[in-house]
């Protein structure tokens, strides 16, 4: 291969590798705009600080559907992080063979089940017993579905963390569980973050798992084990619903939650950041 | 009570694997004794079983005895944490911990220890710094992250972090492979320098550097301690034919 043959090739590569990385923000920046030109006309205060009105009456809000994600999403992450990031811990951490690779397995075949059925699994374990559709209900589904993204990155993650760190940390005299608390988790830190975020987001949208948990509700949250509006549920009912200004809050909607995501994941981001940087 | 280290009857395996067969040696207190001896030959995992971190390996198993100060590290009930803060360690690579700050790195083992009042780790912090012979050239950055010295610095700092908690025994695994001859030499120094205030362990697959820095220097092969005795005598008469071929460099 010439010198001149072989400075074109690695131009063309190189452009198709940045064309490559084009295309995948792409598909996010189409959402975006048309989330943008669809729904941002209906976007004003009332939107944020009104209830939905009743069919027929102009303006309302969905403000009661945003504080209903916010608390189901707070929720479900408070019951699914800790559980996923010790059980991660677990995998990675742990000298037992079979049971790591059991719950590894299994872990991966309840990220494959349809998010519906978790949602028919939290009816049944929740619902039922309660005799009442619950923002309690809508969290577990959630917190489910969080489960496995959260423990699969957080062993892959702890994993990377080289064992020459925790020997330096245990020839210390400092015990396994500081040494794991101490100087394992916040060089996985950031990583880890990126893997809660991802969780995070995936649930947020999720709106099957709530339709027979959470159910929605038009008014203020009165209780966890009350009924409670989200905004994918509003959304969904605003969308299939047969009035173009329900059509232009639902598209409005949308472009909140997407925020909504984008502003949580920027503020763990800088909340959790450390001084040094562990692993990514 | 008994000073130094006495190891008697020393037997190490990974799983079925006999790695370390029947060592006997007795090494002075607040002396450098140096580990020679081919790779593979045993003698990490020999060092390795002096501050309990051989059986942290899965499928790891130590038997024997080894008399720390007296104390048997392996008695029923010995806490192996407890064991570790009167033994320090340092490694092949400079391990820092990346998440932390050269101030938080030297102060780890005590701040894990639950000391806790800043003026106390401040304290502790300049003298293994000082010991180590880094404070001149960190004391400016001791907020900096620890993984941004060089590897000689890196490597230092490491020292002072094993220092700060005040250990009886320092070991080194090979401190100076991953490091050029200036960072070597500087650490050579060091160890002459910490010799006297404790007793030092020294892996090396340098044998000038064994000559330089020890008193003491053990031969292993292929898992057994082949001869030990005085520094001088061992390099320029050794009493084995196999230490003799070692260190003419006819095999190895």
């Amino acid at each position: 291969m010439t010198a001149r043959t072989r400075r074109v090739v690695n131009r063309v590569m190189g452009e198709l590798t940045a064309l490559a990385a084009g295309l995948v923000i792409l598909p996010l920046l189409l959402i975006f705009g048309f989330l943008l030109f669809q729904g941002a006309s209906a976007i004003n205060v009332d939107f944020f600080t009104h209830l939905p009105k009743p069919v027929g009456e102009d303006g309302g809000g969905m403000a009661n559907a945003i504080i209903g994600s916010l608390i189901l999403v707070g929720l479900a992450a408070c019951l699914g992080l800790p559980i996923g990031i010790l059980g991660g811990v677990y995998l990675a951490e742990s000298r037992d063979r079979r049971m790591p690779w059991l719950v590894r397995f299994l872990a991966d075949v309840l990220n494959g089940v349809p998010s519906i059925v978790i949602g028919i699994f939290a009816y049944a374990l929740v619902v039922l017993p309660m005799r009442r559709f619950s923002a309690l209900a809508g969290a577990v589904a959630l917190a489910v579905i969080m489960l496995p993204i959260v423990v699969r990155t957080s062993e892959e993650l702890v994993r990377l963390v080289p064992s020459s760190l925790r020997e330096a940390a245990l020839a210390l005299g400092i015990p396994e569980w500081k040494v794991i608390l101490r100087v394992v988790l916040p060089t996985a830190r950031a990583g880890i973050i990126t893997g809660v975020m991802v969780a995070v987001a995936r649930v947020a949208g999720e709106t099957a798992p709530l339709l027979f948990t959470a159910f929605g509700n038009r008014f203020w949250h009165q209780g966890l084990d009350q009924p409670i509006a989200a905004l994918p549920l509003q959304i969904f009912a605003y969308a299939i619903a047969p009035y173009d200004d329900w059509h232009r809050q639902a598209w409005a909607g949308a472009l909140v939650l997407i925020g909504m995501v984008f502003i949580v994941s920027l503020a763990a981001r800088v909340a959790t950041r450390g001084r040094f940087s562990g692993v990514r | 009570m008994v000073d130094g280290i006495q190891v008697t009857g020393v037997n190490a395996w990974f799983g079925s694997v006999h790695v370390l067969k029947g060592i006997d040696l007795a090494m002075a207190p607040k002396a450098v004794t140096a580990i020679i001896g081919p790779s593979g030959c045993g003698k990490s995992t020999f060092i390795r079983c002096l501050n309990r971190m051989h059986e942290v390996v899965p499928e790891a198993r130590v038997s024997g005895t080894v008399l720390v100060e007296g104390e048997d590290v392996y008695a029923a009930g010995v806490d192996p944490v407890q064991v570790r803060r009167r033994i320090g360690m340092v490694f092949q690579r400079p391990n820092p911990f990346p998440t932390m700050s050269v101030f938080d790195n030297v102060a780890a083992g005590l701040r894990l220890a639950g000391i806790r009042r800043r003026a106390d780790l401040q304290e502790a912090v300049e003298r293994a710094l000082r010991q180590a012979a880094l404070w001149d050239e960190v004391k400016d950055g001791l907020d900096k992250s620890g993984t941004s010295l060089s590897g000689g610095q890196q490597q230092r700092l490491c020292i002072a972090r094993a220092l700060a908690v005040d250990p009886a025994v320092l070991l080194m695994d090979e401190p100076c492979s991953a490091l050029d001859p200036i960072a070597t030499a500087r650490i050579e120094e060091l160890i002459l320098e910490l010799r006297g205030a404790l007793t030092i362990v020294i892996v090396t697959h340098n044998m000038q550097q064994a000559a330089r820095v020890s008193e003491a220097t053990a031969f292993f092969l292929m898992g057994e301690l082949v001869e030990f005795g005085v520094t001088r005598e061992l390099f320029t008469n050794p009493r084995d034919k196999r230490t003799e071929d070692y260190i003419t460099g006819r095999f190895g």
